[in-house]
């Protein structure tokens, strides 16, 4: 993997795979005769995030990119492969915290704001006593932008942007120093998403965060992301520097994403329109598996999976078209 | 960034402070007690459930007689009918049965042991459905369906066959001298064994619903442990429904208990709850004494009729399809 000079990884993910059996209950698969199933939803994957900086795992919904985030977090067990977190300031490895995409279902309607916040630093005894947990709360809830009053309040008075800067604030109350952000600002309409978003970047300089940062949405990765990976149906197709990516996506997936992004002073450019649909993880297609919907496509392509490689600049691409200088 | 720069962020989505309000006045404005207050059948059944309760609760003070006590019962007295009948006496309002015992004084005594019965087997069912439920629902796998096979079986069996079999065994279990102080936890024990089911399947589809929201991952990251999950965060979201089958298992509860004391398994006739008194007057209704049986079923009915139309009305004021 490379890294620029100086910088050291705050988390290094190899060959991570998960499979999950979808398979009919056994009584059916017995009757039906029916074989079991498995479904491929993060195929060897392999990137790592440098500390203090962003990545962004970009795709359409269905090519895995959840279940990275879940992975990473812990909140699922990976089927193969390995993750290593690199040790924090106190010296103790790190441990990711996580932002959920939607802020109705990730905070507890029967719990006021306050308790919402302050559950991690009662479980992680990070503070006691009454007073200093209310104390936290308060500034966390200023950290986050949102008034220390606010904190007597149950969830569902907020509006969409307001409940994320409570997930955020309840994530920062275990200090963290690495947060998986699940497509944080998607729930949200345009104008709050760039107030979060800011957010986001204001904690990261302030506090040191490293992002692994999900989402659909070319721009917002743009506008947050040192490096980004592309995702396409559980496997990296391209990663490398926002900048370079965006300047000169090598792989037919990612010019196609790149497509995607409106643009103000071009609005009816001519658009190759986005052909066929993702295919279903529980039968991929043969060899790179998104030669059914590419442009370069060849005989090679159906037969034979890519093989990740990596350019002298430093972007990863798989894609047997595109001529990379190793 | 400066800290100008977020407090410019912050201001516009500053909601107003607003005090918190007591919970009294956050009650009677709520979506619930609006509709108890446009519902006749809710209150009128509230009020007559009411009476009844706390007329069970005070009969030592309202009743006229302690019919647990033989000292007070005086043969001359027995089978007076109600006051308003020829040959009547006072202070006997209702009558009295064949031992000299005052009817109202019994019916009192009696309800007071059927609510009890009630409310302990619905309570202990609730807690073994509930804890049943719960990690049903959220460990899933093997445990849950170890757990609901058993729920299962006992399903398939008769509420009151259930109910039977476990007072059967454990009245035998008990040395004699505890049968009849230990009848009500019998019964108790038994109702709820043959109850729980309900519970069970009621909680753990809510427990699957509610585990696979964010919020119950963001307190696994955190380090919560799985029993605190349970009955911190997913517990609270799971009683809504709960509450309705328990109000309206309640009227049951108290169906079964004055099913088994009919059929001479429940209360001993030393401390008679009303299924008791039903099964003690029916053997006196063809000799003409039709008091001794007829007002402890009025009793029953009332409890059971008032308690089952609350709980119709709590069901439906708690669905949110139905608002």
């Amino acid at each position: 993997m490379t890294m620029q000079t100086g910088e050291t990884a705050a988390l290094t993910v190899s060959r991570l795979t998960k499979t999950f059996d979808v398979s009919a209950p056994w009584l059916n698969r017995v009757v039906e005769r029916k074989p079991r199933q498995l479904l491929q939803a993060v195929d060897d994957v392999s990137f790592s995030v440098p500390a203090g900086g962003c990545l962004a795992i970009v795709g359409e919904s269905g090519c895995g990119k959840s279940t990275v985030a879940r992975l990473v977090t812990g909140l699922y067990r990976p089927s193969a492969g390995d993750l290593n977190f690199a040790n924090g300031r106190d010296g103790k490895t790190l441990r990711a915290q996580m932002i959920f995409q939607d802020p109705y279902a990730s905070l507890n309607p029967r719990w006021s704001v306050k308790n919402i916040i302050a559950e991690p630093l009662r479980e992680l005894k990070l503070r006691t006593g009454a007073a200093e947990i209310t104390e936290r709360v308060e500034e966390l809830l200023r950290i986050v932008g949102l008034s220390p009053s606010d904190g007597e309040k149950y969830p569902h008075e907020f509006s969409g942007g307001q409940r994320q800067r409570i997930s955020i604030a309840r994530a920062l109350a275990s200090e963290p120093e690495f947060l998986v952000c699940d497509e944080p600002t998607s729930a949200l309409d345009v104008s709050v998403q760039a107030q979060v978003l800011n957010l986001m970047r204001e904690l990261q300089d302030r506090l040191g965060l490293t992002y692994l940062f999900i989402s659909h949405d070319m721009s917002v990765v743009h506008h947050m992301s040192d490096r980004v990976a592309v995702m396409y149906l559980g496997r990296i197709v391209e990663e490398g520097d926002t900048e370079e990516i965006f300047a000169r996506p090598l792989h037919p997936y990612t010019q196609l994403l790149l497509q995607t992004i409106p643009n103000v002073r071009t609005p009816n450019r001519d658009r190759e329109p986005a052909n066929g649909e993702v295919p279903s993880p529980l039968n991929p297609p043969s060899g790179c598996t998104f030669h059914p919907r590419c442009p370069l496509a060849t005989a090679r392509c159906s037969s034979e999976a890519p093989k990740i490689r990596t350019s002298s600049s430093g972007a990863r691409i798989a894609c047997h078209m595109v001529d990379v200088e190793e | 960034m400066s800290t100008q720069q977020i407090s410019e962020v912050s201001k516009p989505v500053a909601p107003v402070k607003t005090a918190r309000r007591s919970m009294f006045s956050r009650m009677r404005d709520s979506a619930v007690w609006w509709s108890f207050t446009h519902s006749k059948a809710a209150m009128v059944s509230a009020a007559l459930l009411a009476i009844l309760v706390l007329t069970a609760v005070f009969a030592p003070l309202i009743a006229p007689q302690n019919p647990y006590d033989g000292a007070q019962l005086d043969m001359w007295k027995a089978e007076l009918p109600p006051i308003w009948e020829a040959g009547s006496e006072w202070p006997y309002l209702l009558g009295t049965d064949t031992q000299g015992r005052d009817m109202l004084s019994a019916i009192l005594y009696g309800t007071r042991i059927s609510i009890i019965i009630g409310v302990g087997s619905v309570a202990l069912s609730l807690l073994i459905g509930m804890s049943a439920g719960l990690i049903s629902g959220y460990f899933g796998g093997f445990i849950d369906n170890l757990l609901m096979r058993f729920g299962d079986i006992t399903l398939s069996l008769p509420t009151i066959l259930v109910a039977i079999l476990v007072s059967a065994v454990i009245r035998q279990m008990l040395p004699l001298s505890l049968r009849e102080i230990g009848a009500s936890a019998v019964l108790i024990f038994a109702i709820a064994l043959s109850a729980w089911v309900q519970y069970a399947r009621t909680a753990r589809a809510q427990a699957i619903v509610e585990a696979g929201k964010d919020y119950v991952q963001a307190a696994r990251l955190i380090g919560v442990p799985a029993r605190r999950i349970m009955v911190k965060h997913i517990l609270p979201n799971t009683l809504t429904p709960i509450l309705v089958a328990a109000t309206l298992n309640f009227g049951m509860a108290i169906l079964t208990e004055a099913t088994l004391s009919f059929l001479g398994i429940g209360m001993p006739p030393s401390q008679p709850s009303l299924g008791t008194l039903i099964r003690i007057g029916n053997q006196y209704l063809f000799s003409g004494s039709w008091w001794i049986v007829l007002f402890p079923v009025v009793q029953l009915c009332l409890l059971v009729v008032s308690v089952n139309v609350l709980g119709d009305w709590l069901r439906d004021a708690l669905n949110p399809k139905l608002r």
